[in-house]
């Protein structure tokens, strides 16, 4: 890959959880993030979708270094984030920003739209002169779709996606390399989706960023991904290019995810009766042994209940963790 | 599932008659539902959708009597020919739960999590249908097993939190169900749930409706659910309906610029990626502040002068109708 910006190596997050007992609590270790691998480039665009539960907020926290790694490394321009010390750390931050799911939660109803963009400035460059701020202030505003005049009202003023448009002005403020945006649409109506999902496609072609886009739906990530990771309790079952994803996945999972996309079509919604997938997640505190797949799998063999598939590549940039990869054919059939 | 073109002549078993919901704010008066009409017939199944906003849950608080204290609502609506609106609680009562059933989004808010699951569920049995505990409690494992959940008599004695996110909202649909309801009313009942999970849901619900004839009105902002389930559509915008028609209709031939937007914002898997994500300009309207006219007009893309007019109702041979000065035989 050229460019790499950012480099995951074997990646785990674990959790300590208390359950039961008042004074003697049984200590159980829940495995949020369990060996991820990826790379990405400068101005390339990983989607990761999976359902609530696969690992995917812990892995973009532990990406930003807001959480330690139990196991493993991210390496930011070929620096191990864990082994700089928290002012070197702090340095770093300017580069890596994040967009968060429910816009109005990321803001601070009691302070201006100003004082929320320019909040990173301050904290960066606290000698930065007051113009300097309000003319970088109105630039993004104006770059994110805003109307530079709003910068005195309040958060509770402005709609879902607007305030979407500030929490991405906030996070561009510092000209930063990598945003992690964290379901930045899953909690805005379809027709503001839309806008806010082409808004960080043009932005990112403009400031060639690299992003990370998660999100729980393949169809929502699709438009703006290069490459798609899919999550399962905490492991990455596939990491394909966009165009291989979508036609042809690799893993059993993907496919199941891909059909359970609902069509906006009835005759072809009729048609769908079965997304393959039976049954619930797991428990992540008590994952199935050997692939943690196998217990919804319609293609489960002996081999997938005792031996944990390893993350390989299969052709080209397509990575794949399961047993039967070569022999499933799973291509998407015109609907 | 029963064939689009197969049309029910019984007598409605709702009909909304010129619906009006207004609340009082400290910035004013605002208007969330204006001059709302439909109907519903045994075993139909209505979409109302649109973003949010635009009045669709209202429209069913208002129905159910649960407004909050600062609402008002005007209107008729006749439930078997009972005027709703008229009614007591004490009345309304008789009728929530037992004939009329609701499913909220939330399944984690409206289960109360210091009751087990069979507590909660018995409760309602015992009252509406006069059964004893026991009866009520094989009644309820009954209800879990048919929405597909393992083990119910064990399950039944958990508490909430012991379930998923999926297994609730299929508790939820079991509790909505116990009863045998004439009319199911489900607000946004797969929002909060990942999509494997919607699909099972929403399977489950097209079965029930088969297996017991049950209405069903679905509240949500997402075409994608609304095509396998329904058929017919009612689309809000800004506390009014703006179009009305079956799926078929809808989907296929829609007439207002709005619905038209909404579809096309829909990302599918099923068209080539080149197509593009197409997204509708602008905001939904303050309901404080509504435009004359048109409400959907400074969004519009086929806004003209004629908009600043309130456009007129069209409608079709076919009982698809629109509000829409465009789209009529030219």
């Amino acid at each position: 890959m050229k460019d790499r910006v950012l480099r995951v190596q074997d990646l785990a997050v674990h959790y300590k959880v208390r359950e039961g007992g008042l004074l003697k609590p049984r200590v159980q270790e829940l495995k949020a993030v369990d060996g991820v691998s990826f790379d990405l480039g400068a101005g390339e665009t990983l989607g990761i979708v999976g359902e609530s539960g696969c690992g995917k907020s812990t892995l973009a926290r532990a990406l930003l270094a807001l959480l330690k790694p139990s196991r493993g490394r991210v390496l930011w321009l070929g620096e191990d984030l864990a082994k700089l010390s928290d002012e070197d750390l702090r340095k770093k931050r300017q580069d890596l920003q994040i967009v968060f799911q429910d816009p109005l939660a990321a803001l601070d109803p009691r302070m201006t739209v100003r004082d929320i963009i320019a909040e990173p400035l301050w904290t960066f460059f606290p000698k930065i002169a007051r113009v300097q701020v309000d003319e970088r202030v109105r630039g993004v505003m104006k770059m994110v779709g805003l109307l530079p005049n709003q910068v005195n009202r309040y958060p509770h003023e402005f709609s879902g996606g607007q305030c979407q448009r500030i929490g991405i002005a906030r996070a561009l403020v510092l000209n930063p390399k990598l945003v992690i945006c964290d379901e930045p649409v899953s909690a805005l109506d379809v027709s503001i989706q839309a806008q806010i999902i082409n808004l960080l496609k043009s932005l990112q072609k403009k400031l060639n960023l690299s992003l990370v886009f998660i999100a729980h739906d393949l169809s929502v990530v699709r438009h703006i991904s290069d490459r798609v990771m899919v999550m399962y309790l905490g492991r990455a079952m596939e990491i394909s290019s966009r165009n291989n994803l979508y036609k042809k996945p690799l893993h059993p999972y993907t496919s199941a995810l891909i059909k359970a996309v609902p069509v906006p079509d009835p005759r072809i919604a009729r048609a769908v009766t079965d997304t393959g997938l039976t049954g619930d997640m797991p428990s992540p505190l008590n994952p199935p042994a050997g692939c943690v797949f196998h217990s919804r799998c319609p293609y489960s063999v002996k081999r997938c209940q005792l031996e944990v598939p390893a993350l390989r590549r299969l052709e080209n940039e397509d990575w794949v963790a399961c047993h039967r990869a070569e022999e499933l054919d799973l291509t998407i059939k015109p609907r | 599932m029963k064939p689009a073109n197969m049309e029910n002549t019984a007598a409605p078993l709702l009909e909304v008659k010129d619906l009006d919901v207004g609340f009082d704010t400290p910035e004013g008066k605002v208007h969330a539902v204006n001059c709302l009409n439909f109907s519903l017939k045994a075993g139909d199944a209505l979409a109302i959708v649109g973003e949010s906003g635009s009045g669709k849950t209202q429209t069913v608080m208002a129905i159910m009597g649960l407004l909050s204290e600062n609402g008002e609502a005007r209107g008729e609506a006749r439930f078997k020919g009972q005027d709703l609106m008229k009614m007591s609680t004490a009345q309304l009562n008789t009728h929530r739960g037992k004939e009329i059933a609701m499913i909220f989004q939330d399944p984690m808010t409206s289960l109360n999590p210091y009751l087990r699951i069979d507590k909660q569920m018995i409760e309602v049995v015992m009252h509406h249908q006069g059964l004893n505990k026991s009866e009520a409690r094989a009644h309820a494992v009954e209800m879990l097993r048919a929405v597909r959940i393992p083990d119910p008599e064990r399950r039944i004695r958990q508490y909430p939190h012991e379930f998923s996110g999926g297994m609730r909202q299929r508790v939820m649909v079991a509790m909505g169900l116990l009863c045998e309801p004439d009319l199911l009313i489900a607000d946004e009942p797969t929002t909060a749930l990942d999509v494997t999970v919607q699909a099972q849901i929403s399977h489950l619900m097209s079965a029930l409706r088969e297996n017991s004839n049950t209405a069903i009105i679905l509240i949500t902002h997402d075409l994608g659910v609304v095509a396998g389930l329904c058929d017919r559509v009612l689309v809000m915008y800004a506390g009014e309906a703006v179009e009305c028609g079956s799926v078929e209709q809808i989907y296929y031939e829609p007439k207002h610029p709005y619905t038209q937007g909404l579809l096309a914002s829909v990302p599918r898997l099923d068209q080539p990626e080149e197509t593009g994500l197409n997204s509708i300009p602008g905001n939904p309207p303050n309901l404080l502040a509504l435009p004359k006219g048109c409400k959907f007009r400074d969004r519009c893309p086929k806004a003209h002068d004629a908009c600043k007019e309130k456009p007129p109702m069209q409608l079709d041979e076919q009982r698809h109708a629109w509000r829409c000065f465009l789209g009529g035989a030219a």
